[in-house]
Protein backbone atom coordinates (compact mmCIF):
# COMPACT_ATOMS: atom_id res chain seq x y z
CA UNK A 1 0.00 0.00 0.00
CA UNK A 2 1.35 3.35 -0.89
CA UNK A 3 0.61 6.01 1.64
CA UNK A 4 1.25 8.79 -0.82
CA UNK A 5 -1.00 7.90 -3.71
CA UNK A 6 -4.45 6.55 -4.38
CA UNK A 7 -3.03 4.31 -7.05
CA UNK A 8 -0.59 2.84 -4.56
CA UNK A 9 -3.36 2.19 -2.03
CA UNK A 10 -5.34 0.30 -4.61
CA UNK A 11 -2.35 -1.83 -5.53
CA UNK A 12 -1.48 -2.65 -1.94
CA UNK A 13 -5.04 -3.38 -0.91
CA UNK A 14 -5.44 -6.04 -3.56
CA UNK A 15 -2.71 -8.24 -2.14
CA UNK A 16 -1.63 -9.82 1.16
CA UNK A 17 0.65 -8.47 3.95
CA UNK A 18 3.63 -6.47 2.66
CA UNK A 19 6.99 -8.14 2.33
CA UNK A 20 8.60 -4.75 2.40
CA UNK A 21 7.56 -1.23 3.28
CA UNK A 22 9.31 2.07 2.90
CA UNK A 23 7.92 5.01 4.86
CA UNK A 24 9.24 8.46 3.95
CA UNK A 25 12.57 6.88 3.12
CA UNK A 26 15.55 8.85 1.84
CA UNK A 27 18.32 6.76 0.29
CA UNK A 28 21.94 7.66 -0.22
CA UNK A 29 24.03 7.33 -3.31
CA UNK A 30 26.25 4.25 -3.38
CA UNK A 31 28.60 5.98 -5.78
CA UNK A 32 29.34 8.63 -3.17
CA UNK A 33 29.07 11.38 -5.79
CA UNK A 34 25.90 12.82 -4.34
CA UNK A 35 24.77 12.17 -0.78
CA UNK A 36 21.01 11.85 -1.40
CA UNK A 37 19.88 9.71 -4.31
CA UNK A 38 16.09 9.54 -3.84
CA UNK A 39 13.96 11.02 -1.06
CA UNK A 40 10.43 10.76 0.22
CA UNK A 41 9.79 7.18 -0.85
CA UNK A 42 6.51 5.73 0.41
CA UNK A 43 6.16 2.30 -1.03
CA UNK A 44 4.77 -1.03 -0.03
CA UNK A 45 5.54 -4.30 -1.79
CA UNK A 46 3.15 -7.18 -1.22
CA UNK A 47 3.88 -10.86 -1.79
CA UNK A 48 3.38 -11.75 -5.45
CA UNK A 49 3.76 -8.17 -6.71
CA UNK A 50 5.60 -7.54 -9.96
CA UNK A 51 6.91 -3.99 -9.80
CA UNK A 52 8.61 -2.20 -12.66
CA UNK A 53 10.44 0.98 -11.68
CA UNK A 54 11.44 3.24 -14.54
CA UNK A 55 13.72 6.21 -14.56
CA UNK A 56 16.45 7.83 -16.62
CA UNK A 57 20.06 6.76 -16.08
CA UNK A 58 21.39 8.18 -12.80
CA UNK A 59 17.91 8.54 -11.27
CA UNK A 60 18.86 6.31 -8.32
CA UNK A 61 17.33 2.99 -9.41
CA UNK A 62 20.42 0.95 -8.47
CA UNK A 63 20.69 2.71 -5.11
CA UNK A 64 17.01 2.00 -4.45
CA UNK A 65 17.39 -1.71 -5.19
CA UNK A 66 20.62 -1.92 -3.16
CA UNK A 67 18.87 -0.28 -0.20
CA UNK A 68 15.92 -2.65 -0.58
CA UNK A 69 18.35 -5.59 -0.57
CA UNK A 70 19.92 -4.31 2.65
CA UNK A 71 23.29 -3.28 1.20
CA UNK A 72 22.81 0.28 2.43
CA UNK A 73 20.74 1.61 5.31
CA UNK A 74 18.26 4.39 4.50
CA UNK A 75 19.50 7.87 5.37
CA UNK A 76 16.06 8.70 6.72
CA UNK A 77 12.68 7.04 7.20
CA UNK A 78 11.63 3.50 8.00
CA UNK A 79 12.30 0.36 6.05
CA UNK A 80 10.38 -2.73 7.11
CA UNK A 81 11.01 -6.31 6.05
CA UNK A 82 8.01 -8.58 6.54
CA UNK A 83 6.47 -6.11 8.96
CA UNK A 84 9.60 -5.56 11.07
CA UNK A 85 11.54 -2.31 11.15
CA UNK A 86 15.14 -3.11 10.16
CA UNK A 87 16.40 -0.57 12.70
CA UNK A 88 14.99 -2.78 15.45
CA UNK A 89 16.30 -6.07 14.10
CA UNK A 90 19.29 -7.81 15.68
CA UNK A 91 22.14 -8.63 13.29
CA UNK A 92 21.09 -12.29 12.97
CA UNK A 93 17.45 -11.35 12.32
CA UNK A 94 18.49 -8.76 9.74
CA UNK A 95 20.70 -11.34 8.01
CA UNK A 96 17.88 -13.90 8.05
CA UNK A 97 15.49 -11.33 6.55
CA UNK A 98 18.02 -10.31 3.89
CA UNK A 99 18.47 -13.93 2.84
CA UNK A 100 14.85 -13.85 1.69
CA UNK A 101 15.84 -11.24 -0.93
CA UNK A 102 17.83 -11.84 -4.09
CA UNK A 103 19.54 -9.07 -6.03
CA UNK A 104 20.58 -9.32 -9.67
CA UNK A 105 23.07 -6.62 -10.65
CA UNK A 106 23.19 -5.06 -14.08
CA UNK A 107 26.00 -5.39 -16.62
CA UNK A 108 26.98 -9.01 -16.21
CA UNK A 109 25.74 -9.63 -12.71
CA UNK A 110 29.02 -8.77 -10.91
CA UNK A 111 30.26 -12.33 -10.93
CA UNK A 112 33.38 -13.58 -9.17
CA UNK A 113 35.84 -13.98 -11.98
CA UNK A 114 38.12 -16.46 -10.21
CA UNK A 115 35.23 -18.93 -9.80
CA UNK A 116 33.47 -21.03 -12.43
CA UNK A 117 29.79 -20.54 -13.23
CA UNK A 118 28.81 -23.46 -10.97
CA UNK A 119 31.07 -22.20 -8.16
CA UNK A 120 29.55 -18.72 -8.45
CA UNK A 121 26.10 -20.19 -7.97
CA UNK A 122 27.23 -22.55 -5.20
CA UNK A 123 29.06 -19.88 -3.19
CA UNK A 124 26.10 -18.49 -1.20
CA UNK A 125 24.84 -22.02 -0.50
CA UNK A 126 28.22 -23.23 0.71
CA UNK A 127 28.76 -20.09 2.77
CA UNK A 128 25.37 -20.38 4.46
CA UNK A 129 25.95 -24.00 5.48
CA UNK A 130 23.94 -26.00 3.01
CA UNK A 131 24.82 -29.68 2.97
CA UNK A 132 27.34 -30.48 0.16
CA UNK A 133 24.98 -32.94 -1.57
CA UNK A 134 22.09 -30.52 -1.29
CA UNK A 135 24.27 -27.73 -2.71
CA UNK A 136 25.26 -29.77 -5.76
CA UNK A 137 21.67 -30.74 -6.43
CA UNK A 138 20.45 -27.17 -6.08
CA UNK A 139 23.20 -25.82 -8.36
CA UNK A 140 22.27 -28.37 -11.04
CA UNK A 141 18.60 -27.41 -10.73
CA UNK A 142 19.29 -23.69 -11.04
CA UNK A 143 21.72 -24.18 -13.94
CA UNK A 144 19.10 -26.22 -15.74
CA UNK A 145 16.37 -23.66 -15.16
CA UNK A 146 18.54 -20.82 -16.46
CA UNK A 147 19.73 -22.81 -19.47
CA UNK A 148 23.33 -22.74 -18.26
CA UNK A 149 24.01 -26.46 -17.74
CA UNK A 150 26.60 -26.63 -20.53
CA UNK A 151 28.52 -23.65 -19.12
CA UNK A 152 28.88 -24.91 -15.54
CA UNK A 153 32.65 -25.27 -15.67
CA UNK A 154 33.39 -22.09 -17.60
CA UNK A 155 34.67 -18.98 -15.87
CA UNK A 156 32.73 -15.73 -16.39
CA UNK A 157 35.52 -14.42 -18.64
CA UNK A 158 34.94 -17.31 -21.05
CA UNK A 159 31.24 -16.68 -21.66
CA UNK A 160 29.40 -13.86 -23.40
CA UNK A 161 27.70 -10.97 -21.67
CA UNK A 162 24.15 -12.29 -21.97
CA UNK A 163 25.13 -15.57 -20.31
CA UNK A 164 26.92 -13.73 -17.53
CA UNK A 165 23.71 -11.84 -16.84
CA UNK A 166 21.88 -15.17 -16.58
CA UNK A 167 24.53 -16.49 -14.18
CA UNK A 168 23.83 -13.45 -12.02
CA UNK A 169 20.16 -14.41 -12.03
CA UNK A 170 20.94 -18.07 -11.29
CA UNK A 171 23.19 -17.06 -8.38
CA UNK A 172 20.42 -14.90 -6.91
CA UNK A 173 17.91 -17.73 -7.33
CA UNK A 174 20.16 -20.35 -5.71
CA UNK A 175 19.18 -19.45 -2.15
CA UNK A 176 15.47 -19.63 -3.06
CA UNK A 177 14.59 -15.96 -2.36
CA UNK A 178 11.02 -14.78 -1.88
CA UNK A 179 11.72 -11.35 -3.35
CA UNK A 180 13.83 -10.90 -6.44
CA UNK A 181 15.26 -7.46 -7.23
CA UNK A 182 16.59 -6.98 -10.75
CA UNK A 183 18.64 -3.99 -11.82
CA UNK A 184 18.21 -3.25 -15.51
CA UNK A 185 18.33 -6.94 -16.48
CA UNK A 186 17.80 -6.38 -20.21
CA UNK A 187 20.68 -3.91 -20.64
CA UNK A 188 22.87 -4.93 -23.55
CA UNK A 189 20.79 -7.99 -24.49
CA UNK A 190 19.58 -8.92 -27.95
CA UNK A 191 15.90 -9.54 -28.77
CA UNK A 192 16.06 -13.31 -28.17
CA UNK A 193 17.74 -13.01 -24.78
CA UNK A 194 15.44 -10.15 -23.86
CA UNK A 195 12.41 -12.32 -24.63
CA UNK A 196 13.85 -15.24 -22.63
CA UNK A 197 14.26 -12.97 -19.60
CA UNK A 198 10.74 -11.58 -19.77
CA UNK A 199 9.23 -15.02 -20.20
CA UNK A 200 11.31 -16.47 -17.39
CA UNK A 201 10.40 -13.64 -15.03
CA UNK A 202 6.74 -14.13 -15.90
CA UNK A 203 7.10 -17.79 -14.98
CA UNK A 204 8.78 -16.84 -11.70
CA UNK A 205 5.97 -14.40 -10.99
CA UNK A 206 3.38 -17.08 -11.68
CA UNK A 207 5.27 -19.75 -9.73
CA UNK A 208 8.26 -21.67 -11.11
CA UNK A 209 9.65 -25.02 -10.01
CA UNK A 210 13.05 -23.48 -9.33
CA UNK A 211 11.43 -21.59 -6.44
CA UNK A 212 9.31 -24.50 -5.38
CA UNK A 213 6.28 -23.32 -7.35
CA UNK A 214 5.76 -20.32 -5.07
CA UNK A 215 5.04 -17.06 -6.95
CA UNK A 216 8.04 -14.79 -6.60
CA UNK A 217 7.75 -11.13 -5.70
CA UNK A 218 9.61 -9.14 -8.33
CA UNK A 219 10.93 -5.59 -8.56
CA UNK A 220 12.62 -4.64 -11.81
CA UNK A 221 14.42 -1.33 -12.32
CA UNK A 222 14.94 -0.17 -15.90
CA UNK A 223 15.39 2.92 -18.01
CA UNK A 224 13.36 1.60 -20.94
CA UNK A 225 9.80 0.74 -19.98
CA UNK A 226 8.71 -0.55 -23.37
CA UNK A 227 9.62 -4.23 -22.85
CA UNK A 228 7.97 -4.19 -19.42
CA UNK A 229 4.69 -2.46 -20.20
CA UNK A 230 2.88 -5.78 -20.67
CA UNK A 231 4.94 -7.63 -18.04
CA UNK A 232 4.72 -5.72 -14.77
CA UNK A 233 1.65 -5.54 -12.60
CA UNK A 234 2.62 -2.33 -10.79
CA UNK A 235 4.66 0.60 -12.06
CA UNK A 236 6.52 3.51 -10.53
CA UNK A 237 8.99 6.16 -11.67
CA UNK A 238 12.03 7.84 -10.24
CA UNK A 239 12.20 11.42 -11.36
CA UNK A 240 14.43 14.19 -10.07
CA UNK A 241 15.17 12.37 -6.81
CA UNK A 242 11.46 11.74 -6.19
CA UNK A 243 9.38 8.57 -6.10
CA UNK A 244 6.35 8.72 -8.38
CA UNK A 245 3.92 5.77 -8.15
CA UNK A 246 2.02 5.20 -11.38
CA UNK A 247 -0.28 2.25 -10.69
CA UNK A 248 -1.19 -0.82 -12.71
CA UNK A 249 -1.16 -1.37 -16.46
CA UNK A 250 -4.36 0.64 -16.91
CA UNK A 251 -2.87 3.67 -15.12
CA UNK A 252 0.34 3.24 -17.10
CA UNK A 253 -1.57 3.44 -20.37
CA UNK A 254 -3.51 6.58 -19.48
CA UNK A 255 -0.94 8.52 -17.40
CA UNK A 256 0.03 11.95 -18.70
CA UNK A 257 3.38 12.01 -16.85
CA UNK A 258 5.93 13.41 -19.35
CA UNK A 259 8.74 11.10 -18.18
CA UNK A 260 6.50 8.10 -18.77
CA UNK A 261 5.94 9.31 -22.29
CA UNK A 262 9.70 9.46 -22.81
CA UNK A 263 10.39 6.01 -21.34
CA UNK A 264 7.63 4.43 -23.44
CA UNK A 265 8.37 6.31 -26.68
CA UNK A 266 8.90 4.01 -29.68
CA UNK A 267 12.21 5.73 -30.49
CA UNK A 268 13.45 5.58 -26.87
CA UNK A 269 16.38 3.29 -27.66
CA UNK A 270 17.56 5.54 -30.48
CA UNK A 271 17.17 8.64 -28.32
CA UNK A 272 19.26 7.23 -25.46
CA UNK A 273 21.89 5.83 -27.77
CA UNK B 1 45.92 41.57 -14.21
CA UNK B 2 44.56 41.57 -10.70
CA UNK B 3 46.67 38.60 -9.74
CA UNK B 4 49.79 40.19 -11.12
CA UNK B 5 49.28 43.40 -9.18
CA UNK B 6 48.50 41.45 -6.02
CA UNK B 7 51.69 39.43 -6.33
CA UNK B 8 53.92 42.48 -6.95
CA UNK B 9 56.29 43.37 -4.05
CA UNK B 10 55.08 46.30 -2.00
CA UNK B 11 57.43 49.03 -0.81
CA UNK B 12 58.63 48.52 2.74
CA UNK B 13 57.87 44.77 2.82
CA UNK B 14 61.29 43.21 2.10
CA UNK B 15 60.29 39.62 2.84
CA UNK B 16 56.93 39.74 1.12
CA UNK B 17 57.94 37.43 -1.82
CA UNK B 18 59.02 34.68 0.60
CA UNK B 19 55.65 34.57 2.38
CA UNK B 20 53.69 32.67 -0.33
CA UNK B 21 56.60 30.21 -0.66
CA UNK B 22 56.62 29.62 3.09
CA UNK B 23 52.84 29.34 3.23
CA UNK B 24 52.92 26.91 0.35
CA UNK B 25 55.38 24.68 2.15
CA UNK B 26 53.49 24.90 5.43
CA UNK B 27 50.30 24.09 3.56
CA UNK B 28 51.99 21.09 1.94
CA UNK B 29 53.40 19.87 5.28
CA UNK B 30 50.02 20.32 6.94
CA UNK B 31 48.25 18.40 4.19
CA UNK B 32 50.78 15.57 4.45
CA UNK B 33 50.36 15.37 8.22
CA UNK B 34 46.55 15.36 7.96
CA UNK B 35 46.72 12.79 5.15
CA UNK B 36 49.01 10.54 7.22
CA UNK B 37 46.74 10.84 10.25
CA UNK B 38 43.68 9.99 8.14
CA UNK B 39 45.47 6.96 6.69
CA UNK B 40 46.53 5.85 10.18
CA UNK B 41 42.96 6.31 11.42
CA UNK B 42 41.59 4.29 8.48
CA UNK B 43 44.17 1.56 8.98
CA UNK B 44 43.49 1.29 12.71
CA UNK B 45 39.73 1.17 12.10
CA UNK B 46 40.16 -1.46 9.38
CA UNK B 47 42.44 -3.52 11.64
CA UNK B 48 39.94 -3.43 14.49
CA UNK B 49 37.07 -4.39 12.16
CA UNK B 50 39.14 -7.25 10.71
CA UNK B 51 40.16 -8.56 14.13
CA UNK B 52 36.55 -8.22 15.28
CA UNK B 53 35.34 -10.30 12.33
CA UNK B 54 38.13 -12.83 12.96
CA UNK B 55 36.90 -13.29 16.53
CA UNK B 56 33.14 -13.16 15.97
CA UNK B 57 33.19 -15.33 12.85
CA UNK B 58 35.91 -17.71 14.03
CA UNK B 59 35.47 -21.02 12.22
CA UNK B 60 32.27 -19.75 10.54
CA UNK B 61 31.53 -21.17 7.06
CA UNK B 62 34.55 -23.51 7.10
CA UNK B 63 33.56 -25.06 3.75
CA UNK B 64 34.29 -21.75 2.06
CA UNK B 65 36.93 -20.14 4.27
CA UNK B 66 39.25 -23.09 4.95
CA UNK B 67 40.03 -23.78 1.25
CA UNK B 68 40.71 -20.08 0.81
CA UNK B 69 43.16 -20.14 3.73
CA UNK B 70 44.86 -23.23 2.29
CA UNK B 71 45.23 -21.55 -1.09
CA UNK B 72 46.76 -18.47 0.55
CA UNK B 73 49.23 -20.65 2.48
CA UNK B 74 50.21 -22.35 -0.77
CA UNK B 75 50.55 -19.02 -2.50
CA UNK B 76 52.39 -17.11 0.25
CA UNK B 77 54.24 -20.06 1.75
CA UNK B 78 54.87 -23.12 -0.40
CA UNK B 79 55.43 -21.18 -3.63
CA UNK B 80 57.98 -18.93 -1.93
CA UNK B 81 60.19 -21.78 -0.71
CA UNK B 82 62.64 -21.52 -3.66
CA UNK B 83 63.28 -17.79 -3.22
CA UNK B 84 63.52 -18.19 0.55
CA UNK B 85 66.01 -21.06 0.09
CA UNK B 86 68.13 -18.91 -2.21
CA UNK B 87 68.07 -15.93 0.14
CA UNK B 88 68.78 -18.08 3.19
CA UNK B 89 71.81 -19.70 1.52
CA UNK B 90 73.11 -16.36 0.28
CA UNK B 91 72.61 -14.57 3.60
CA UNK B 92 74.05 -17.53 5.53
CA UNK B 93 77.12 -17.33 3.34
CA UNK B 94 77.44 -13.56 3.54
CA UNK B 95 76.63 -12.94 7.18
CA UNK B 96 77.05 -16.08 9.23
CA UNK B 97 79.98 -17.60 7.41
CA UNK B 98 81.92 -14.36 7.61
CA UNK B 99 80.92 -13.71 11.21
CA UNK B 100 82.01 -17.17 12.36
CA UNK B 101 85.28 -16.81 10.47
CA UNK B 102 85.87 -13.38 12.04
CA UNK B 103 85.03 -14.55 15.57
CA UNK B 104 87.39 -17.48 15.17
CA UNK B 105 90.17 -15.17 14.02
CA UNK B 106 89.89 -13.14 17.25
CA UNK B 107 89.48 -16.28 19.36
CA UNK B 108 85.84 -15.64 20.19
CA UNK B 109 84.33 -18.66 18.45
CA UNK B 110 82.45 -19.56 21.64
CA UNK B 111 80.26 -16.49 20.98
CA UNK B 112 79.15 -17.80 17.60
CA UNK B 113 75.90 -19.28 18.92
CA UNK B 114 74.91 -16.07 20.73
CA UNK B 115 75.63 -13.95 17.67
CA UNK B 116 73.69 -16.33 15.42
CA UNK B 117 70.65 -16.34 17.65
CA UNK B 118 70.69 -12.56 17.99
CA UNK B 119 71.19 -11.87 14.30
CA UNK B 120 69.27 -14.63 12.56
CA UNK B 121 66.61 -15.91 14.95
CA UNK B 122 65.57 -12.63 16.51
CA UNK B 123 66.05 -10.17 13.67
CA UNK B 124 67.06 -11.31 10.22
CA UNK B 125 64.77 -14.33 9.85
CA UNK B 126 61.38 -12.76 10.63
CA UNK B 127 62.10 -9.53 8.77
CA UNK B 128 63.54 -11.23 5.67
CA UNK B 129 60.60 -13.64 5.40
CA UNK B 130 58.12 -10.79 5.90
CA UNK B 131 59.74 -8.61 3.24
CA UNK B 132 59.81 -11.44 0.70
CA UNK B 133 56.12 -12.20 1.33
CA UNK B 134 55.28 -8.50 1.11
CA UNK B 135 57.07 -8.14 -2.23
CA UNK B 136 55.66 -11.30 -3.79
CA UNK B 137 52.14 -11.45 -2.35
CA UNK B 138 51.22 -8.31 -0.39
CA UNK B 139 51.63 -6.01 -3.39
CA UNK B 140 49.51 -8.37 -5.52
CA UNK B 141 46.72 -8.22 -2.92
CA UNK B 142 46.31 -4.49 -3.52
CA UNK B 143 45.79 -5.02 -7.24
CA UNK B 144 43.51 -8.05 -6.81
CA UNK B 145 41.27 -6.46 -4.23
CA UNK B 146 41.30 -3.08 -5.96
CA UNK B 147 40.11 -4.78 -9.16
CA UNK B 148 37.50 -6.80 -7.26
CA UNK B 149 36.23 -3.61 -5.65
CA UNK B 150 36.12 -1.80 -8.99
CA UNK B 151 34.20 -4.71 -10.56
CA UNK B 152 31.60 -4.56 -7.79
CA UNK B 153 32.47 -7.93 -6.26
CA UNK B 154 32.35 -6.47 -2.75
CA UNK B 155 28.72 -5.38 -3.23
CA UNK B 156 27.97 -8.75 -4.84
CA UNK B 157 29.25 -10.53 -1.73
CA UNK B 158 27.23 -8.21 0.46
CA UNK B 159 24.11 -8.91 -1.61
CA UNK B 160 24.63 -12.64 -1.00
CA UNK B 161 24.88 -11.92 2.76
CA UNK B 162 28.56 -12.87 2.69
CA UNK B 163 30.74 -10.63 4.85
CA UNK B 164 33.40 -9.23 2.45
CA UNK B 165 35.94 -8.92 5.27
CA UNK B 166 35.34 -12.54 6.25
CA UNK B 167 35.60 -13.78 2.66
CA UNK B 168 38.35 -11.52 1.30
CA UNK B 169 40.53 -10.38 4.21
CA UNK B 170 40.47 -13.10 6.89
CA UNK B 171 41.85 -15.92 4.65
CA UNK B 172 44.63 -13.62 3.48
CA UNK B 173 45.45 -12.54 7.01
CA UNK B 174 45.52 -16.06 8.44
CA UNK B 175 47.35 -17.39 5.38
CA UNK B 176 50.02 -14.70 5.57
CA UNK B 177 50.52 -15.06 9.33
CA UNK B 178 51.00 -18.84 9.08
CA UNK B 179 53.15 -18.53 5.94
CA UNK B 180 55.51 -15.94 7.40
CA UNK B 181 55.90 -18.01 10.56
CA UNK B 182 56.68 -21.19 8.59
CA UNK B 183 58.96 -19.44 6.12
CA UNK B 184 60.86 -17.80 8.97
CA UNK B 185 61.52 -21.15 10.67
CA UNK B 186 62.65 -22.59 7.34
CA UNK B 187 64.77 -19.52 6.60
CA UNK B 188 66.52 -19.73 9.99
CA UNK B 189 67.34 -23.42 9.62
CA UNK B 190 68.73 -23.03 6.10
CA UNK B 191 70.68 -19.91 7.04
CA UNK B 192 72.31 -21.52 10.08
CA UNK B 193 73.27 -24.64 8.16
CA UNK B 194 74.52 -22.83 5.05
CA UNK B 195 76.45 -20.37 7.20
CA UNK B 196 78.23 -23.16 9.02
CA UNK B 197 79.00 -24.91 5.72
CA UNK B 198 80.66 -21.74 4.47
CA UNK B 199 82.69 -21.46 7.68
CA UNK B 200 83.59 -25.15 7.39
CA UNK B 201 84.89 -24.61 3.86
CA UNK B 202 87.06 -21.80 5.21
CA UNK B 203 88.67 -24.28 7.64
CA UNK B 204 87.27 -22.60 10.74
CA UNK B 205 88.17 -24.83 13.72
CA UNK B 206 84.60 -25.18 14.97
CA UNK B 207 83.05 -28.62 15.05
CA UNK B 208 79.39 -29.00 14.02
CA UNK B 209 78.56 -30.39 17.46
CA UNK B 210 80.07 -27.35 19.19
CA UNK B 211 78.34 -24.95 16.79
CA UNK B 212 74.86 -26.37 17.29
CA UNK B 213 75.49 -26.77 21.05
CA UNK B 214 76.27 -23.06 21.23
CA UNK B 215 73.05 -22.31 19.35
CA UNK B 216 71.03 -24.47 21.71
CA UNK B 217 72.56 -22.80 24.77
CA UNK B 218 72.00 -19.30 23.36
CA UNK B 219 68.33 -19.96 22.61
CA UNK B 220 65.79 -19.38 25.36
CA UNK B 221 62.04 -19.94 25.43
CA UNK B 222 61.55 -16.19 25.00
CA UNK B 223 63.19 -16.45 21.59
CA UNK B 224 60.60 -18.98 20.43
CA UNK B 225 57.74 -16.92 21.85
CA UNK B 226 59.14 -13.75 20.30
CA UNK B 227 59.62 -15.46 16.95
CA UNK B 228 56.03 -16.69 16.86
CA UNK B 229 54.57 -13.39 18.05
CA UNK B 230 56.67 -11.35 15.67
CA UNK B 231 55.99 -13.42 12.56
CA UNK B 232 52.24 -13.64 13.19
CA UNK B 233 52.17 -9.88 13.78
CA UNK B 234 54.06 -9.22 10.53
CA UNK B 235 51.56 -11.39 8.66
CA UNK B 236 48.60 -9.55 10.15
CA UNK B 237 50.16 -6.14 9.44
CA UNK B 238 51.05 -6.90 5.81
CA UNK B 239 47.65 -8.46 5.10
CA UNK B 240 45.69 -5.68 6.74
CA UNK B 241 47.66 -2.83 5.12
CA UNK B 242 47.54 -4.46 1.66
CA UNK B 243 43.84 -5.31 1.90
CA UNK B 244 43.03 -1.85 3.23
CA UNK B 245 44.65 -0.15 0.26
CA UNK B 246 42.92 -2.54 -2.13
CA UNK B 247 39.47 -2.25 -0.60
CA UNK B 248 39.43 1.32 0.74
CA UNK B 249 38.14 2.70 -2.56
CA UNK B 250 37.42 1.44 -6.08
CA UNK B 251 40.76 1.85 -7.82
CA UNK B 252 40.99 3.37 -11.28
CA UNK B 253 43.78 2.07 -13.51
CA UNK B 254 45.99 5.11 -12.90
CA UNK B 255 45.59 4.75 -9.10
CA UNK B 256 46.79 1.16 -8.88
CA UNK B 257 50.54 1.88 -8.87
CA UNK B 258 50.17 4.61 -6.23
CA UNK B 259 48.06 2.41 -3.96
CA UNK B 260 50.49 -0.50 -4.32
CA UNK B 261 53.48 1.71 -3.51
CA UNK B 262 51.72 3.14 -0.47
CA UNK B 263 50.81 -0.34 0.75
CA UNK B 264 54.40 -1.59 0.40
CA UNK B 265 55.96 1.46 2.07
CA UNK B 266 53.45 1.49 4.92
CA UNK B 267 53.85 -2.26 5.45
CA UNK B 268 57.64 -1.92 5.65
CA UNK B 269 57.37 1.02 8.07
CA UNK B 270 54.80 -0.84 10.19
CA UNK B 271 56.84 -4.06 10.31
CA UNK B 272 60.08 -2.27 11.21
CA UNK B 273 58.28 -0.19 13.86
CA UNK B 274 56.77 -3.35 15.27
CA UNK B 275 60.21 -4.97 15.27
CA UNK B 276 61.65 -2.03 17.23
CA UNK B 277 58.75 -2.28 19.67
CA UNK B 278 59.42 -5.98 20.19
CA UNK B 279 63.12 -5.31 20.84
CA UNK B 280 62.29 -2.61 23.39
CA UNK B 281 59.81 -4.88 25.19
CA UNK B 282 62.27 -7.77 25.06
CA UNK B 283 65.15 -5.69 26.45
CA UNK B 284 63.00 -4.13 29.16
CA UNK B 285 61.62 -7.47 30.32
Amino acid sequence: MNAASPAGEKIGAATTAPVMELNDVTIGSGSGVEAVSVEGINWSVAAGDYWVIGGPPGAGKSDLLATMAGLYRPLKGRLRYFGKDIAELADEEFLAARLRFGLVFENGGRLFHHLTVAENIALPLRYHHRHPGETEQRVRQVLQAAGLASLANHTPGQIKHSWRQRVGLARALAACPEVLLLDNPLAGLGPLDSRWWREFLSLLSAGHNVLGGRPATLAVACHDLRPWADQGKQFALLKQRRWLPVGGRAELACSDEPLLGELLAPDFGAATG
Amino acid sequence: MENRSAAAPQPGLEHAPTTPWLLGHLDSIGRNIIGSLQTAQGLIAFTLITLGVAVTRFNASPRVIHPLIRSQIYRAGVRLLPIISFLACALGLMIIGQTVALLTRVGAQNLAGTVMVTVVVRELGPLAAALVVLARVGAAYVIELGTARALGEVEALDALCIDPIHYMVIPRMVGLALSIFSLTVYFILVTLVSGYLFAFVQDVPLLPGDYFKQLAVALSWEDFALLALKTFSFGVVIAVVSCYHGLAQPLRLEQVSGATTRAVVQSVVACVSLDVLFIIVYLVT
